[in-house]
């Protein structure tokens, strides 16, 4: 038998409403191998509230809570605490929530979630903008890009907001990127948060083709290229200190990522190299704090 | 035991007298000893419980709901803002059928700011489908407290308790209290009808279209109505074990009177004595204390309210344009019951001013003066040349 490094058993199954080369899915097909059969999803209002599928069906083989838009990371806490009344401390408690229900107006009780270091897993697949209800803008839509409320001529004029570095500032035990297009690095992370207590963070990119006017069998490069850019490096952080930065991949310019994408069509040149510069500006700064943290401890 | 408490206190008691689980709060006047007695029964472990500090009431409301769905009996506690930020989180609960009980000490909303009592906040709760009760003594909010535990875990609903602010929350009086090795013999431990099991997984509040949604509303409809006997159940159960029932309406020298007064909350102490005054005097009259609101006991309301000649409903609080809500029900309780009954509508003690023997008496003054009311609604006390004021 060949060693797989991503567990065969598949929690995630066939018969989900996803559209065609959806991120998302791919991103939970992967989450939940890592993380296993003991796993509690807390969902807020996002794509994957349809992805699941329509009462009374489920794509997925592990429990689910439904719950609102703003309350994936007080409600997971309040599940884990009433886990642990139980008795049961083995189960890992995943709020599963899209960038809306991360970066805007699930933001207070991440963040809240993140101070207690309440100990669940929130994972946010990230595919930069509302999709659920027809790609409006929202606080993860990137600079220049196009959506319903930022129509051309006026595409987003401020850029990302920078959730990973908000997350490290609370100084949770563990933080991760993490790209569909590596899934054993995507399974490895969240292996990782499974095994430490307190708050983890792993925030996914989910290319979306309906969103993004991308072509659906491009989902896997683009995820890869957004990493390749270095517009999303892949990063793990150990108590908002201890940074670990993949660099032994091949760079690519971001055009090769911006030009598959027609929510990117209008950038002009200057915006284009608005968005290079920043790459490289971060770039940077994620080096220097990596330098700052020094090694990573062991017992991180 | 018999401790000397302030009602908030007396929740507390009652919380733990219920062993909760799992209790989310946060802070808000006047709510918030009930919170900080909490913590310290968590602290000093007299309480096994988990305590989930979070940043606001719309994440308390979505942590105890995570934790019922967890399968354990949960517990919060809150006030006016507070329970309005919750609401929609409330409406999560009922429809996700988790029996959690939460505590509201009735306060104003604003603007402007006001921390004093009045109804609105709880009232304005009316249709999320949470079950209401309205309590009069600090004794009656921690038995309250249980019975609630009670009746959400047996109709799989969540339940508030409501208490007056300062008049019942910073008020002491003596209240027998015991532990939960005693509150178990009436309340034993919470069985979850289902629950977030990894060995059994199950999806709960997926994407739900018009062909079963419609059913689900109505199974809680009717579950609704069975809460009226359940609540009425639990509460002579609790009357056996512990010598102490409250009825879900109270008749207070009702035989032979021939108007009857409604009240909700503290006013009803206050119109206790009132009554006894002018029943002295051999005026027909009598009380009726509403103390569960939804599910709203049609029957009994019905049954004391038809046999009077008239009816004066206090309300401390306003349904703007249509008047005072309990009014509303009561006047919809007795639309098809053949009989007609006039019904005064008064309103009085909003953003916590008091409801005085002499209100209560003016207001039985004007239900007695007149046969039919004058008024669709009677605010009692206004000051009409203040308000002129404000430039209108």
């Amino acid at each position: 038998m060949r060693n797989f490094p991503i567990p065969e058993d598949e929690l995630m199954t066939s018969g989900h409403l996803a559209c065609q080369g959806c991120g998302a899915t791919q991103a939970m097909r992967f989450a939940l191998k890592a993380l296993g059969k003991q796993t509690v999803i807390v969902m807020p209002a996002c794509c994957w509230s349809v992805i699941d599928g329509p009462f009374p069906h489920s794509a997925v083989q592990v429990p689910v809570f439904h719950t609102a838009f703003e309350t994936a990371a007080s409600c997971a806490a309040g599940v884990k605490a009433g886990l642990d009344m139980r008795g049961d401390h083995e189960t890992a408690v995943l709020a599963w929530a899209g960038d809306g229900g991360t970066f805007d107006i699930g933001f207070q009780a991440l963040s809240g979630a993140a101070e207690r270091n309440d100990d669940i897993i929130f994972a946010c697949y990230d595919n930069e903008a509302y999709m659920n209800t027809g790609v409006q803008r929202s606080s993860a839509t990137p600079f220049g890009a196009w959506t319903t409320t930022t129509p051309h001529p006026h595409t987003k004029s401020h850029p990302k907001k920078s959730m990973f570095e908000i997350l490290a500032a609370h100084r949770i035990p563990y933080l991760a990127t993490a790209s569909v297009a590596y899934p054993n690095d995507l399974v490895d992370k969240f292996r990782r948060a499974r095994e430490i207590r307190g708050m983890k963070f792993i925030h996914i990119i989910a290319p979306c083709p309906a969103g993004w006017k991308s072509a659906p069998e491009k989902t896997v490069e683009l995820a890869r290229l957004a990493v390749q850019s270095r517009l999303f490096p892949l990063v793990e952080v150990w108590q908002g200190k201890y940074y670990l930065v993949k660099k032994d991949l091949p760079y690519k310019p971001v055009t090769d990522y911006l030009s598959q994408q027609g929510r990117f069509a209008a950038l002009s040149e200057a915006d284009i190299g608005r968005i290079q510069a920043d790459i490289e500006e971060r770039w940077e700064e994620l080096l220097r704090k990596e330098q700052l943290g020094g090694p990573v401890p062991g017992n991180a | 035991m018999q401790k000397v408490l302030e009602g908030n206190h007396a929740i507390s008691w009652g919380a733990k007298a219920s062993d909760v689980k799992v209790i989310a709060a946060y802070p808000i006047t006047p709510q918030t000893q009930i919170v900080e007695l909490l913590s310290e029964m968590c602290t000093s472990g007299e309480l096994d419980a988990k305590f989930i500090k979070v940043e606001s009431e719309h994440s308390a409301m979505a942590a105890v709901i995570g934790s019922a769905a967890a399968g354990v009996r949960s517990f919060t506690a809150t006030s006016s803002h507070g329970l309005l930020l919750m609401h929609e989180m409330l409406h999560w609960a009922v429809g996700a059928r988790l029996p959690i009980v939460l505590a509201n000490v009735n306060r104003a909303v604003g603007p402007p700011w006001n921390i004093w009592t009045d109804q609105n906040d709880s009232l304005s709760q009316r249709d999320t489908g949470l079950i209401q009760i309205y309590c009069e003594s600090n004794q009656e909010v921690f038995d309250t407290t249980l019975q609630a535990f009670k009746v959400a875990e047996t109709v799989s609903l969540p339940a508030m308790l409501v208490l007056d602010a300062f008049f019942l929350s910073h008020t002491s009086e003596i209240v027998d209290v015991f532990g939960a090795d005693i509150g178990k013999k009436y309340l034993p431990p919470f069985k979850p009808v289902d629950f977030l099991d990894p060995d059994n997984p199950k999806a709960f509040g997926n994407l739900t279209g018009p062909d079963y949604y419609y059913e689900l509303r109505h199974k809680i409809h009717k579950d609704h109505l069975r809460a009226i006997d359940v609540a009425r159940r639990a509460d002579a159960e609790f009357g056996k074990t512990f010598g102490r029932s409250y009825g879900l309406v109270e008749e207070y020298r009702t035989e032979g009177a021939e108007t009857i007064l409604v009240t909700s909350g503290t006013i009803t102490s206050t119109a206790r004595v009132v009554i006894d005054e002018r029943r002295e005097r051999g005026e027909k009259l009598g009380l009726l204390k509403i103390r569960l609101f939804r599910p709203f006991p049609l029957d009994d309301v019905r049954r004391v309210l038809t046999r009077a000649k008239k009816v004066a409903v206090i309300d401390r609080n306003i349904g703007f344009s249509i008047g005072g809500i309990f009014a509303q029900e009561i006047r919809s309780a007795l639309w098809n019951t053949r009989v007609h009954v006039p019904l005064f509508s008064f309103i009085a003690g909003i953003g916590g001013r008091d409801v005085t023997p002499e209100v209560l008496n003016e207001i039985l003054d004007i239900a007695s003066a007149v046969e039919y009311p004058e008024q669709e609604t009677y605010w009692i006390g206004v000051k009409d040349e203040e308000l002129s004021y404000t430039g209108r």
